[in-house]
């Protein structure tokens, strides 16, 4: 962690606000966090695209909770959108008709953009190189249709799709994103704030796509406490369910390993898509199973 | 000599287009295999973008035309149904951009040549629609096209549509204009207010009641009806500009007509001969061809059939259920007319690059004498087809035992 910085502390939090006091999220919503904080990071001369999903409702007509222009484009289409601006600038841009330097784009979807309907098209855009930021806000299910199954929902999540729980395990976005070797790959919290803000920061010194997932802790969906949403997202990252990480043109680390793994129960119970697993009989294989896969992985992990 | 593809990629060179979103699809591959050559030796200063899909290159090249880039795009058939919700995205979004569809049969089952299935059933997605019939058409529609789209009263989409291998890949004598005379006729683009990062602007926020919504696609209804207006005062500075000019439909031999054809796109010159030998005869019988089907000139057509006794529809489109998309329209059209066809006749050909020739005209003329005298128009579209393509056909109906009659297929010769 020798790397420049100018977020050392939560001190450092920029004060500039670009999203405005209010939106019609949910309360809690963990993904109102996140996008408050990355925008902070970079800053006023962004454009955001956005697609269905719940992020969706920053914007619902007349009113906008951003402070920042927006294009909302079909579900399915987003990073194609994010092109179509980036492309129409630089081509712009020389033929010297528009001068517009700094101006960042970016994508903001659900996981159900990201992990399903609009995989092919980023896989494209990062193909293509496209100088853009996308951000997915993953709450492991589609959420502002109801909750249904997508394909980040976790193994044994009850949705409202997968009532007795899934039973296919949650897509690896990270991976499937990092095999394209894009510049720059992360995961943030919202438990972790200043993590958020250095990744954001670090990925500007990149040109080409820089890609974020942040785990997004969704009350309404989960079925937790709204004012537990920090606390949960905290739990997510200790129990080592969600890895901290970035990759630099492939090139993997881990931005905070927790030493002592807490059980993934201590995070499980606190939410009722996982109530089946503790009530009205517990469920230790299937719970056995989850703390196996977070095993597994960490078991992997050497730095 | 171009062909129409040719003429297409020259529309859109002379124009002078900021960016290219680029997807390979028969019978089109052709067009942007050009622009991507010029764009790669500097003959057109553009950014040329190879997609992964239709879906994603239409997004992308309504995306950027908000933020002040002329942007031309082109596709056909399968490819225009995978970017079906892009076609209403950026027509929503107010985005003019230049579209070419390349007319493809669809599929199932896939079939390279023409039909009007892709292009018709994109008529309500805010698209206006450009129908060429001829290579020279294809490029002036485009340079029309750009100066419509972004006319400030109108910012839509525009579709210029070209028959696929009769067009596209048919070689006729085409006259490049010069850039100086473009620059005259074709202003620089810019959007009222552009997505480049300097204005706050909200595009197309979800609505979540009806009035709003409903303000937005009236909207749109309105601009699109203007457009009619709005391409008559353009077409005037076209032919100032380049000496020759446009109506939204061509009325051929209709003086003193009892007949008359209505059709679009590259087959009209094979009924235009036919018109022609029908006239030598002495048959009363004209054609009016439709170039600009969205908005739809019912008002010109209406006043260009006044005193027909009868109208034959030549479509190449089969809705099941329904026949030809166009049928209704113009049926809707001439109903409000005072003096109205005694009958309007719905026929159907050239599905999939079939054939018809001068005598399915002479044939169409006298399926309607027969209904004027009688009283009677056939419920159904009749399907048109060349001798030898008749056989094939009645061989095929033998074998899924098919009545030929239940078909309604009528074979003239």
């Amino acid at each position: 962690m020798s790397e420049q910085t100018s977020f050392k502390t939560l001190r450092d939090t920029p004060i500039s606000e670009y999203l405005t006091p209010g939106s019609p999220l949910c309360g809690g919503c963990g993904g109102e966090i996140i996008v408050k904080l990355a925008l902070k990071a970079l800053g006023p001369k962004t454009i955001l695209v956005s697609v269905p999903g719940c992020l969706a409702l920053f914007e619902l007509y007349p009113y906008t909770s951003l402070k920042t222009p927006m294009l909302f484009a079909p579900f399915p289409a987003g990073p194609a959108a994010a092109q179509g601006i980036v492309d129409g600038i630089e081509a712009l841009v020389s033929k010297g008709r528009v001068s517009n330097p700094g101006v960042k784009v970016l994508l903001l979807t659900g996981d159900g953009a990201a992990y399903d309907i609009g995989l092919q098209a980023t896989s494209a855009a990062i193909h293509r190189g496209l100088d853009f930021y996308y951000l997915c806000y993953d709450n492991e299910a589609y959420g502002n249709t109801g909750f249904q199954f997508s394909g980040s929902t976790p193994l044994a999540a009850s949705t409202s799709t997968t009532p007795a729980g899934s039973g296919l395990r949650k897509k690896d976005l990270f991976e499937i994103w990092r095999a394209h070797n894009p510049p720059y790959v992360a995961t943030v919290a919202a438990s972790r704030p200043v993590d958020l803000l250095r990744k954001f920061e670090k990925a500007q010194r990149f040109r080409g796509p820089k890609l974020f997932i942040a785990l997004g802790v969704c009350p309404t969906g989960w079925g937790s406490d709204p004012a537990l949403t920090v606390r949960l997202d905290k739990l997510a990252v200790e129990t080592g369910i969600f890895p901290l990480k970035e990759a630099v043109y492939g090139r993997v680390r881990h931005t905070y390993i927790p030493r002592s793994r807490k059980p993934v129960e201590e995070y499980l119970r606190h939410q009722r898509r996982f109530e089946h697993l503790f009530k009205p009989v517990r469920r230790d294989d299937l719970i056995r199973q989850i703390q196996e896969d977070v095993d597994r992985y960490w078991e992997n992990v050497r730095e | 000599m171009l062909t129409g593809n040719m003429s297409a990629a020259w529309g859109a060179r002379v124009a002078d287009v900021d960016y290219v979103a680029a997807y390979p699809i028969t019978p089109q591959s052709e067009i942007v295999e050009t622009l991507s050559k010029w764009t790669s030796t500097g003959e057109l200063n553009a950014k040329f973008v190879n997609f992964e899909s239709e879906h994603s290159m239409i997004t992308a090249a309504g995306a950027a035309s908000l933020t002040g880039a002329r942007v031309f795009t082109a596709t056909s058939s399968q490819g225009l149904f995978y970017a079906f919700e892009a076609l209403y995205t950026v027509a929503g979004w107010r985005a003019p951009i230049l579209l070419v569809n390349v007319a493809r049969g669809v599929g199932m089952p896939m079939v390279l040549q023409v039909e009007h299935g892709d292009v018709l059933a994109a008529r309500d997605s805010g698209f206006l629609q450009l129908h060429a019939e001829t290579c020279q058409e294809t490029l002036d529609f485009i340079l029309i096209g750009y100066r419509l789209a972004e006319d400030r009263r109108i910012l839509l989409p525009v579709m210029v549509n070209m028959d696929g291998f009769t067009l596209s890949f048919a070689r006729e004598p085409v006259e490049i204009p010069d850039k100086s005379q473009v620059e005259d006729f074709l202003p620089r683009y810019s959007y009222p207010r552009p997505l480049t990062g300097d204005e706050q602007v909200a595009y197309a926020p979800t609505m979540t009641e009806g009035v709003p919504y409903t303000f937005f696609k009236y909207q749109m209804y309105a601009a699109s009806i203007e457009a009619k207006h709005v391409f008559k005062q353009i077409v005037r500075d076209f032919s100032r500009v380049f000496g020759r000019g446009y109506d939204v439909l061509e009325s051929f031999m209709m003086d003193d007509a009892e007949y008359a054809v209505v059709c679009s796109n590259s087959y009209s010159s094979i009924i235009r001969a036919g018109v022609k030998a029908l006239r030598r005869r002495g048959v009363k019988v004209g054609m009016a061809r439709l170039r600009m089907i969205r908005p739809f000139p019912r008002e010109e057509l209406a006043k260009a059939l006044e005193g027909v006794e009868a109208v034959a529809v030549f479509e190449q489109n089969l809705a099941p259920g329904r026949g030809g998309a166009l049928y209704p329209e113009i049926v809707e059209a001439l109903y409000h007319m005072p003096e109205k066809p005694k009958a309007v006749v719905p026929f159907i050909g050239g599905l999939g690059g079939a054939n018809i020739g001068p005598e399915e005209v002479a044939y169409m003329v006298r399926v309607c004498e027969k209904a004027v005298k009688t009283g009677i128009v056939p419920q159904h579209p009749t399907l048109l087809l060349r001798e030898d393509d008749w056989s094939k056909l009645r061989e095929s109906l033998k074998v899924s035992g098919l009545p030929v009659e239940k078909m309604g297929v009528v074979h003239h010769v």
